[in-house]
């Protein structure tokens, strides 16, 4: 059988979490396509987006597969606010001394699942690696976070970072997390952490207190919580871009 | 300005505040002493509406309105700022963009113009100097890192900002040192001592109202007021204890 014929199931590790609903009705060469990108010795490329699909889209599954050749760098920052189920991975190859910059945002209610699943192979010495994903979810939808951080053998002087935060505004919403990591090599720096959480109420009640309406405080703590997301973006019209997106979905959420 | 008359209120099912009652006029300083639980900090509490401080009884009054109908933020809105006994830290947000945020949601609430942010600046400044705050301070993230004292300061900066009318001030000078309690004394009276305002200070020392004279003290004990008098009442509290002159 081909790649291409086959259809994931939630029964693949890959896709634990994704909608089982979605896939079961998915377009087999959709899903499997996979986007290519090299990013040349010592050069930066960047791809910024949001995914902001409507209720009358199933989902959207967005896979591309990228190489950095040496010293060069990769960042990628994307917001998913979209549904009903939204998946965007990425697999990044990283030559000597080259760097990945990764920062992800889910936001949304419903029964929305939105995810983002990474896979970064550290292939040679010196190369750095950096994600950090926030999750912001209301209703019955759920954020997901798969990241896996491969460092062969060899690979010494690996530094890769990975950190993943929920914050779930209403009873119902969740997110799920699994960090995998693969170590070969034996000098290596490998960091990650992962929360879940809900709203600070007693900055709430702070805010209130100051004179804030509890929707505007709620942004503020929102804005707050994914900025660090986008802190890593070289580009500041891109990052103020996918903040304000994510603020203005909030604005018209009901939760 | 405020009554509040018969007030009871519970905490988790707990009664603290049993029928508590204190006039407060524009133009005077109350004080408010009294031993460790015995629920000064409720009464702020309850005054600023925090959740899961439940009013049993009673009714308190503020600009002649049902003060304990309101939401929280109405409440701010209508001239109560509540000074924290443990202010708290917002991570990720800059009390510029907080207080910013905060006065002009006051503004609006009451039908008037927000402020630019080049005129926000220009008052957070003033107000800032006044507590002898260092700008810089102000663009840090709301309370994180700001030391007992700092974070002390700071609600005062943040009162002076604010502008209310009247100020529930709940252990502004703990935390203090020498030099930090008379420029917070000098900040509590330039910014509230007016005819058209009143402030309640709670506190444990005398050394506060050294600097904020207060036209009356009050002694609160198992959720009552329980013994009224003038500033000498704090100097014989200092002297003699709760037990000798509540007694
Ligand atoms: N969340 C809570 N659950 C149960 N009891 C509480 C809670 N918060 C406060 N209390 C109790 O309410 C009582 C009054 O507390 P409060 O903080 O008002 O005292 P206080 O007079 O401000 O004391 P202090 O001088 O130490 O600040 C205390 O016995 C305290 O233990
Ligand atoms: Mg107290």
């Amino acid at each position: 059988m081909t790649e291409a014929a086959t259809l994931p199931t939630t029964r693949d590790e890959d896709w634990r979490y994704a909608d089982s609903e979605f896939l079961a009705a998915a377009n087999p060469q959709a899903i499997n396509h996979w986007r290519t990108l090299t990013v040349p010795a010592g050069e930066t490329r960047a791809r910024y987006s949001e995914e902001s699909s409507g209720a009358q889209c199933p989902g959207s599954v967005e896979r591309y597969r990228v190489h950095v050749e040496r010293g060069g760098r990769f960042e990628a920052f994307h917001l998913v606010t979209g549904g009903r189920y939204v998946r965007h991975e990425i697999e990044v190859t990283l030559e000597e001394g080259a760097h990945f910059e990764f920062g992800g945002v889910t936001l949304g209610g419903d029964d929305k699942v939105q995810e983002f699943v990474t896979r970064v192979i550290h292939a040679e010495p010196n190369a750095t690696s950096n994600q950090v994903v926030r999750a912001v979810q209301w209703g019955k939808s759920t954020g997901n976070f798969l990241g896996r951080i491969e460092v062969v053998r060899d690979a010494q002087k690996t530094d890769a970072a990975q950190n993943f935060r929920a914050l779930l505004l209403e009873r119902g919403a969740s997110a799920n997390t699994k960090p995998e990591l693969e170590i070969f090599a034996d000098d290596v720096k490998c960091a990650h952490g992962a929360a879940i959480g809900a709203l600070d109420e007693t900055a709430g009640y702070y805010m209130a207190a100051r004179g804030l309406p509890p929707e505007v405080a709620r942004k503020l703590q929102v804005q707050a919580f994914i900025a660090d997301a986008f802190a890593n973006c070289s580009n500041s019209d891109a990052a103020d871009r996918l903040l304000e997106g994510a603020l203005l979905k909030l604005d018209g959420a009901v939760i | 300005m405020l009554k509040i008359d018969n007030l009871s209120a519970e905490i988790g099912g707990k009664p603290i505040l049993k029928g508590l009652s204190l006039f407060i006029n524009a133009g005077e300083i109350h004080a408010i002493m009294g031993p460790n639980g015995a629920g000064k900090s409720t009464l702020a509490y309850v005054l600023g509406g925090r959740p899961g401080y439940e009013v049993t009884g009673g009714s308190v009054t503020f600009m002649g309105k049902d003060l304990l109908e309101l939401e929280t933020h109405e409440r701010a809105a209508l001239g109560l700022f509540l000074g924290f006994q443990y202010p708290v830290e917002i991570p990720g947000v800059s009390n510029v963009q907080f207080l910013r945020e905060a006065l002009n949601a006051q503004r609006g609430a009451r039908g008037e113009a927000p402020l630019s942010g080049g005129e926000f600046l220009k008052l957070a400044k003033e107000k800032a100097s006044l507590l002898k705050m260092d700008m810089e301070m102000l663009k840090r993230q709301v309370n994180v890192g700001f030391s007992g004292g700092e974070k002390k300061r700071a609600e005062m900066v943040q009162m002076g900002i604010l502008d209310p009318v009247f100020a529930v001030l709940d252990e502004t000078d703990s935390g203090l040192d020498i030099d930090a309690l008379r420029i917070v004394g000098d900040g509590i009276n330039t910014i509230m001592r007016k005819p058209e305002r009143a402030v309640l200070l709670i506190t444990h020392y005398q050394r506060l109202l050294d600097y904020v004279k207060p036209d009356f003290v009050h002694v609160l004990a198992d959720g009552r007021i329980v013994k009224t008098g003038g500033p000498e009442l704090a100097l014989r509290l200092e002297e003699e204890g709760y037990e000798v002159v509540a007694a």
